[in-house]
C-alpha cells in the first residue's frame, strides 16, 4: 500500500459511500435522519451538504416505504442505498424484501433486477434499548435472492460497501454497531473493492479452523492472539464477510486441512450461520474431521435488556473454552 | 357533472392560553383538589426526567426518551382514564405511566436495563412500552374489540407521536377501528420532531387530526400544552368510545423540549431560538399561572412540593440501585421465552451458567460500552484514538 489513512468503521463506510456517489450520479442515499443529522451513528455525516438534498434524502418515518421506494428506484435505474436506523426496525419493510426485492430477478427470468443496498446497524454490546441489539442476519440469509454482507473492520467495510453498491443484486449490508468506532485500520487512499461472496483467511494455520464474522470476529481475534502467544495455538481464522451466498469452498478447504472447526457468532443458535456451515462441512468434509464441529453462539432467547446482555453474548471465556476443547479433542 | 360531494373540517381546541387566561365558556369544571393532583403529576414527571438526564450523563443509567415539555398532553389525557380503561404506550409516556401506578423504582430499573420493571404490569390494563414506532396502533384494535365483545363500558387509548403517523400500522389501526366501530382513542402527541425530522417534512398534511377523515373517524386538534384542552377533548373521546360510538383521533400539538433520546443531539438540526420560543409556551408554567390566578397555588406550596418530589425521586432511584447491587440473577432471560422451557433451551441455560460461574456479568451503566460504538450522539462517543 502506497498511501493510507487510519479510519474507524464509521469513517470507512462514509468514505466508501462518498466515493461511490462521486463515481456514479445514480447512487443516492435515503432513510430517516440520514441528511441533516448525518445518521444517528453519523455514517452519512456531511454527505447531504456535499451531494445535495436530492441525493441524500431525509424520508418520513416509514420503513416499508423506504425499502419499497428503494426497490422502485432500483427498477427505474437508480442505485439506492437506504438506511434503516436499527436492524430491529427492518421488519416493517420485510414484505418488500421477501416478496419483491429477492424475487424480481427470478420472476422475470432476469429481465429486471433490483440493484439496491439496505444498510443497517445491528448487534448487541452497546447498552441500547430494546429491539436495538438483535442479530437477525439469518432471516435474510434464508431468502434466496438476497445478498447478506457483514464487515468486521474498517478496511473491508469500505471495500464491501463499494462492491455492494455496484452489485446488481439486492444487498443487506449489516454493520456491527459495537465495533463502529472500536478500532482503526489502515485504509488505502486509492480505490479498493472486495468481492462479494468471498471469505477471507485472516490467519493461516494448521491446527484448527475458526470461522466468525462481524463484531464476534473482533472478540475472537483477541482470544486467538492470546492463545497463539501463551498456548502455542496455530489456528486458521476465516472471516466470512458475506453471509449469503456463503463462501463454502474457503471453509471446506480449510477444514479439510485442519480437520477441526469452531464457529462463533452472536446470532441465535438455532438456524444460525454455524448450523448452516456445520451442515455444509457434513456434506463436503465429514470424512476429514477428527473432532465434532463446535459452535459458540448467542442463546435461543430474545436479547435481554442491556443489564444482562453480557450473559447472552459469546465472550472471551466461552470462545477460548470452545477452541481449547476442540483442539484437545 | 362535477360538484362537491362532501366537505370536511377539523376543529382546534384551546382553552387556557400561555398567560394562564382561560376561555370561560369552555373551561371544564374540575374540583381544585383534582387540579392540584394534576399539577403534582406534571411536576413529578418533569423533575423525574430532569434527574434521570443528570443520572444518565453521570453514567448511572442507560438511554431513555424524555418527555419534557409534553406534560400537559400526558397528564391531561391520563387523568381521563380509569383503571378499567386500557393504556397502550409508545416510549415517551412517563407521566401517563406514573399516574397508572408505575413506581419511580421501576421507572429507573427499566432505564438501567432490567426487564424486571415490567413484572408490575401483571393484572393491569397497561401494556409494556412499544419501541417499534407506531406498532401499538394495531394492538389497540384488538383490545378495543375485546372490550366491545364483552360489552364493557370502557375504552382503550393508544399513544404515539407525529412520526408514527407515517407508518402503515397507524393507518391500518385507525381504519380497522373505524370499520369495526371499536371503543378506541388514538392519542397523538405531535411534538413536532421525529429525531431530526420536523413535522413539515413528515407529511404534506396540514394537521394529523385530518388523517382521521379518510377513515370515517372523528379527528380533533388540541393545544397540547394546555392541560384543559387536552382534558376536555380526551373526556369527550373516551365517553364516546365507552358509549359504543366509535373511535376518535386526538392530535395534541406540543413540543419536545429535550432530546429524542439521551443519544441524540438536537443542536445539529434545530435552533436554540425555536427551543426558547416553545419554552415560553411551557405546559407546566402555564398551568401554574392558572392555579396562581385562581389562588390555588403559591410559592410556599411550590417549595414544599419541590422538596417532597426531590425526596421521592431520590428514594426511588436508591431502591433501583439497591436492586442492581443485590446480585440479581443474570440468566432470567431464559425463563420466560416460552410458558414451559424446552429441553434444548434448558441445556443452553446450563451452559450459560457454567460459562458465567464465579463472574459478575450484570452490566452496570458505569462501565463504558464495549467498543464505544453504542451511543448515537457524537458527544457521547469515545473515538478509537489509535
Amino acid at each position: 500500500m502506497e498511501k493510507t489513512q487510519r479510519l474507524t468503521m464509521v469513517e470507512a463506510i462514509h468514505l466508501g459511500l462518498q466515493e461511490e456517489m462521486k463515481r456514479d450520479k445514480n447512487v443516492l442515499i435515503l432513510g430517516q435522519d440520514v441528511g441533516v443529522n448525518g445518521g444517528v451513528f453519523r455514517v452519512t455525516k456531511g454527505l447531504q451538504e456535499e451531494f445535495g438534498k436530492d441525493r441524500v434524502v431525509d424520508t418520513p418515518l416509514s420503513e416499508s416505504a423506504i425499502v419499497g421506494a428503494s426497490i422502485g428506484l432500483a427498477l427505474y435505474g437508480k442505485r439506492p442505498v437506504c438506511e434503516i436506523q436499527f436492524s430491529g426496525f427492518i421488519y416493517y419493510g420485510y414484505t418488500q424484501l421477501q416478496s419483491h426485492a429477492a424475487k424480481i430477478r427470478s420472476r422475470t427470468f432476469g429481465a429486471q433486477q433490483v440493484p439496491m443496498v439496505l444498510r443497517s446497524p445491528y448487534g448487541a454490546g452497546i447498552k441500547a434499548l430494546e429491539h436495538h441489539s438483535e442479530s437477525t442476519e439469518m432471516i435474510y440469509t434464508h431468502i434466496p435472492g438476497l445478498v447478506v454482507v457483514i464487515p468486521s473492520g474498517p478496511r473491508k467495510a469500505r471495500a464491501l460497501i463499494k462492491s455492494a453498491i455496484r452489485s446488481n443484486d439486492p444487498v443487506i449490508f449489516l454493520e456491527p454497531s459495537s465495533i463502529y468506532r472500536a478500532f482503526r485500520e489502515d485504509i488505502p487512499t486509492e480505490e479498493e473493492l472486495y468481492p462479494i461472496g468471498k471469505a477471507e483467511i485472516v490467519r493461516s494455520g494448521s491446527q484448527i479452523t475458526i470461522v466468525s464474522y462481524g463484531a464476534m470476529l473482533y472478540q475472537t481475534k483477541k482470544v486467538i492472539e492470546k492463545g497463539v502467544r501463551e498456548k502455542g495455538w496455530d489456528p486458521e481464522v476465516i472471516d466470512l464477510l458475506t453471509i449469503s451466498p456463503m463462501d463454502t469452498e474457503t471453509v471446506i478447504e480449510s477444514v479439510k486441512k485442519t480437520k477441526r472447526c469452531v464457529i462463533i457468532h452472536e446470532a441465535h443458535r438455532t438456524g444460525g450461520v454455524a448450523a448452516e456451515l456445520i451442515a455444509r462441512i457434513n456434506e463436503f468434509a465429514f470424512l476429514s474431521l477428527e473432532a465434532p464441529v463446535e459452535r459458540v453462539t448467542g442463546w435461543d432467547t430474545p436479547v435481554p435488556f442491556y443489564a444482562r446482555e453480557n450473559a447472552f453474548l459469546p465472550d472471551a471465556i466461552s470462545i477460548e473454552r470452545a477452541i481449547e476443547k476442540i483442539i484437545q479433542f | 357533472m362535477r360538484k362537491t360531494l362532501q366537505e370536511f373540517s377539523i376543529d382546534i381546541l384551546s382553552i387556557v392560553n400561555p398567560e394562564g387566561i382561560e376561555d370561560t365558556k369552555l373551561l371544564p369544571k374540575i374540583p381544585p383538589q383534582e387540579l392540584l393532583k394534576a399539577y403534582r403529576w406534571m411536576l413529578l414527571t418533569r423533575r423525574l426526567e430532569e434527574q434521570a438526564l443528570r443520572y444518565q450523563r453521570q453514567g448511572r443509567i442507560g438511554t431513555f426518551a424524555p418527555s419534557i415539555g409534553q406534560e400537559a398532553a400526558a397528564i391531561g389525557s391520563a387523568l381521563c382514564l380509569t383503571s378499567e380503561d386500557w393504556f397502550l404506550p409508545s416510549f415517551r409516556e412517563t407521566g401517563i405511566a406514573l399516574t397508572r401506578g408505575l413506581s419511580i423504582k421501576n421507572y429507573f430499573l427499566y432505564i438501567m436495563g432490567f426487564e424486571d420493571s415490567n413484572k408490575e404490569l401483571k393484572n393491569t390494563h397497561d401494556l409494556a412500552i412499544s419501541i417499534p414506532v407506531g406498532s401499538q396502533c394495531v394492538h389497540v384494535a384488538g383490545i378495543g374489540w375485546g372490550l366491545k365483545l364483552d360489552q364493557k363500558k370502557a375504552a382503550a387509548m393508544v399513544y404515539f407521536g407525529d412520526g408514527a403517523t407515517s407508518e402503515g400500522d397507524f393507518h391500518e389501526g385507525l381504519n380497522f377501528c373505524g370499520a369495526l366501530n371499536l371503543p378506541c382513542v388514538f392519542f397523538c402527541q405531535n411534538n413536532q420532531w421525529a429525531i431530526s425530522t420536523p413535522f413539515k417534512n413528515q407529511t404534506a398534511s396540514q394537521t394529523i387530526a385530518q388523517k382521521a377523515i379518510a377513515y370515517g373517524v372523528k379527528g380533533i386538534q388540541v393545544d397540547g400544552n394546555d392541560f384543559f384542552s387536552v382534558y376536555v377533548a380526551t373526556q369527550e373521546a373516551l365517553n364516546k368510545a365507552r358509549k359504543g360510538e366509535g373511535p376518535t383521533l386526538i392530535e395534541a400539538v406540543t413540543f419536545r423540549q429535550s432530546l429524542h433520546t439521551t443519544a441524540d443531539d438536537p443542536s445539529v438540526y434545530r435552533t436554540k431560538n425555536l427551543e426558547e420560543e416553545w419554552k415560553k409556551k411551557d405546559p407546566i408554567l402555564r398551568f401554574k399561572k392558572f392555579l396562581e390566578k385562581e389562588k390555588l397555588w403559591d410559592s410556599q406550596k411550590e417549595d414544599a412540593l419541590e422538596q417532597t418530589l426531590k425526596e421521592e425521586i431520590r428514594k426511588g432511584y436508591e431502591e433501583a440501585e439497591n436492586f442492581r447491587n443485590s446480585n440479581p440473577d443474570p440468566l432470567t432471560f431464559f425463563d420466560t421465552v416460552y410458558e414451559t422451557m424446552p429441553p434444548y433451551l434448558q441445556w443452553q441455560k446450563e451452559c450459560a451458567q457454567k460459562n458465567i460461574a464465579g463472574r459478575n456479568v450484570i452490566k452496570g451503566a458505569l462501565e463504558k460500552p464495549r467498543g464505544s460504538g453504542g451511543a448515537a450522539a457524537v458527544g457521547e462517543l469515545e473515538e478509537a484514538q489509535d
